[in-house]
């Protein structure tokens, strides 16, 4: 069966190669558009970028420390 | 009685006593054409109370029309022509039928202009969402469906009890902005807010409509909760305890929703994470946050069922729901997994789509408002949302590894019905003042900025490198995560057996001591108080275990 393009290894290379261009253009993009930061803590460069990134890894983090006190095997309740 | 327009929740709900006896074709221009009259009459009709009629010596008003109501009267119509459409050859008449009286509820609920009609249809609403929740006819959904029901109606009686006691109090049954300043008006938000999904009971939501069939979820997901927050809306706007409980549904829908293995309870922890945003809006009360709150549960019916609708096509063409079972179907379903990432964007509030002019304004009300803390969590949330349901829904059924199933798109009705909700949701997103238009309230609010696009492009992409990132720690295993549903389906288990056992160990240990007692004192004159003092305590013994095994089973 023809390999599908998603499941290519140098098309994931690629994928990560054009992920991370666009990432730093979107950083790099508030040289040019002036933001209008309401909050102090807004007006830090690259702060969205810097904040979406890390609250995302504390949150996975999160989970996954109050994986080990909640899940259960999937047929928990049946037996 | 005066009563010239007809009411589109009555419609619906009598519509659906009639699904039943049509079938093939007939039932489906019926199930198509019926949502399209309830959206004509709703919209042909002037605002302000129709339907006014004496009860008695009440003054019920069926219909309260205005711009808030109308608003959620048309996505509710549009929700049941697409659901319709999404599962018109495949579901049960039965199911349908359930549907149709479910949506008929929450219409009537949302139109109703005083609290005895709206308790009336809110009982109905729960009555029929769990037929809906049956109509898939397995033990499972049987189950959950009878744990959803026990919730529901307890939600239902406080709500009661808050009514009775606020009718008492003030002397008007008219449905008006209220503070929670007595036990009556506490008691009428307690109801309303376990509706919406909010703590402690919140594990209602997750448990039971993953267990609906493929089709009934996309109706569950539409109703209830957005019921819930337009009552909210209208009665208890600007409570700020309302901020609270949002932030705290947020995070719990981010934090289970990326713990959760099916796809179906993934979306169904996103709604009560999505709910928590309305709320928010609710509770700071200013106008722009009450027209966020409102704009966003209009995108959200539209994005989570189109989101539903992905999944169930998924769950209806492999039989699968479990994401360590899928992967891969990106390759032979290419319409679902586009309708379903256009989905997952939308609910993650990218540019150009529904999601991204609608929750904006809930920010931008903690913006405005200088509420720093509210606005560092909305944001944070907004990147959590990316995270559990815009990527990893997508991800794990789509993409990841391949599963080596190659099942086809769903039948064309199916296929249709996620192409015009994928639409709507990109429709919304490019032109947002058709829906700002339908708001309560005059909308001052440009959503595109080169700042706010970019802000939010920013904080969308990094929460996505997070996510593949993070990857290795998200991988997927057979698990639940204990919520707290645990208390009524192990504890309370567990804990009435533990009584019983003891109680009929020591019933046991009485019957026997008085036996010897009176076979010691056969002769005596106190055998016959001493008999019925045993027999009596046997009887109260035996009561008191039937009560609490109806209470706890």
């Amino acid at each position: 069966m023809k390999q599908n393009w998603f499941y290519k290894k140098t098309s994931i290379k690629k994928l990560w190669i054009g992920a991370i261009v666009v990432l730093v253009l979107t950083i790099l993009a508030e040289i040019i558009i002036t933001l209008h930061p309401h909050f102090e803590i807004e007006a830090l460069f690259g702060f969205h970028g810097l904040y979406g990134f890390l609250t995302c890894v504390i949150m996975v983090v999160f989970a996954k420390v109050l994986g080990f006190l909640i899940k259960r095997k999937d047929d928990y309740y049946d037996m | 009685m005066t009563c010239s327009l007809f009411h589109p929740g009555l419609l619906l709900i009598l519509s659906g006593l009639l699904i039943p006896f049509l079938s093939g074709t007939k039932r489906t221009i019926f199930v198509l054409l019926i949502p399209c009259l309830a959206l004509l009459s709703v919209w042909s009709m002037s605002f302000g109370s129709h339907c006014s009629f004496n009860y008695l010596g009440f003054e019920l008003t069926l219909i309260n029309l205005d711009a808030l109501s109308r608003l959620f009267i048309t996505v509710f119509s549009i929700t049941v022509f697409t659901g319709s459409l999404f599962c018109c050859k495949q579901a049960s008449s039965k199911e349908l039928a359930a549907a149709f009286i479910y949506a008929g509820g929450a219409m009537s609920v949302v139109l109703a202009g005083d609290l005895l009609s709206l308790f009336v249809f809110w009982e109905l609403m729960a009555l029929a969402s769990t037929l809906v929740i049956w109509s898939a006819q397995s033990k499972k959904s049987l189950q959950a469906g009878m744990r959803y029901i026990v919730i529901h109606l307890l939600g239902g009686v406080i709500l009661m009890c808050g009514i009775s006691a606020y009718v008492n109090e003030t002397g008007s049954i008219l449905f008006t902005a209220m503070q929670p300043d007595s036990i009556a008006t506490w008691l009428i938000l307690c109801g309303f807010l376990l509706n919406a999904g909010a703590p402690p009971l919140t594990a209602w939501l997750a448990d039971a409509y993953p267990e609906a069939s493929f089709s009934g979820t996309v109706f569950l997901s539409a109703f209830t909760t957005k019921t819930a927050v337009y009552v909210l809306l209208r009665g208890f706007p600007g409570t700020e305890l309302l901020v609270y409980i949002g932030l705290f549904m947020i995070f719990y829908g981010i934090i289970y929703a990326l713990l959760e293995n099916d796809m179906r309870r993934i979306l169904a922890y996103s709604i009560i994470n999505q709910v928590g945003f309305m709320l928010c809006g609710i509770g700071i009360g200013t106008e722009m946050a009450l027209n966020g709150a409102a704009a966003h549960a209009f995108t959200h019916i539209i994005y989570k069922a189109l989101l539903l609708m992905s999944a169930g096509s998924v769950l209806y063409m492999t039989g699968k729901h479990k994401c360590t079972d899928l992967g891969g179907l990106v390759q032979s379903m290419p319409v679902t997994a586009v309708c379903g990432i256009i989905g997952a964007l939308a609910i993650s509030s990218f540019p150009l789509t529904s999601g991204f002019v609608s929750k904006s304004m809930v920010t931008q009300a903690s913006v405005d408002e200088h509420l720093l803390w509210v606005w560092l969590l909305l944001q944070a949330a907004s990147a959590g949302v990316f995270l559990h349901a815009g990527i990893k829904f997508p991800w794990f059924v789509f993409f990841q590894k391949d599963s080596g199933l190659r099942p086809d798109d769903p039948p064309l009705n199916m296929k249709l019905a996620m192409i015009i909700f994928a639409i709507a949701c990109v429709l919304l997103g490019v032109f947002p003042n058709l829906l700002y238009s339908m708001l309560p309230y005059e909308v001052n609010y440009v959503p595109y900025t080169a700042a706010h696009v970019l802000t939010q492009l920013q904080l969308l992409l990094f929460s996505g490198l997070a996510f593949f990132v993070m990857l290795p720690l998200m991988k997927r295993t057979l698990t639940i995560s204990l919520d707290f549903d645990w208390f009524y389906r192990r504890f309370g288990k567990v804990l009435s057996i533990c009584i019983l056992e003891n109680l009929c160990r020591l019933q046991t240990k009485i019957n026997r001591s008085l036996s010897g007692l009176i076979l010691k004192e056969r002769l005596v004159n106190k055998l016959d108080i001493q008999l019925s003092l045993g027999m009596g305590m046997s009887m109260v013994m035996i009561i008191f275990i039937i009560s609490l095994s109806y209470l706890l089973f």
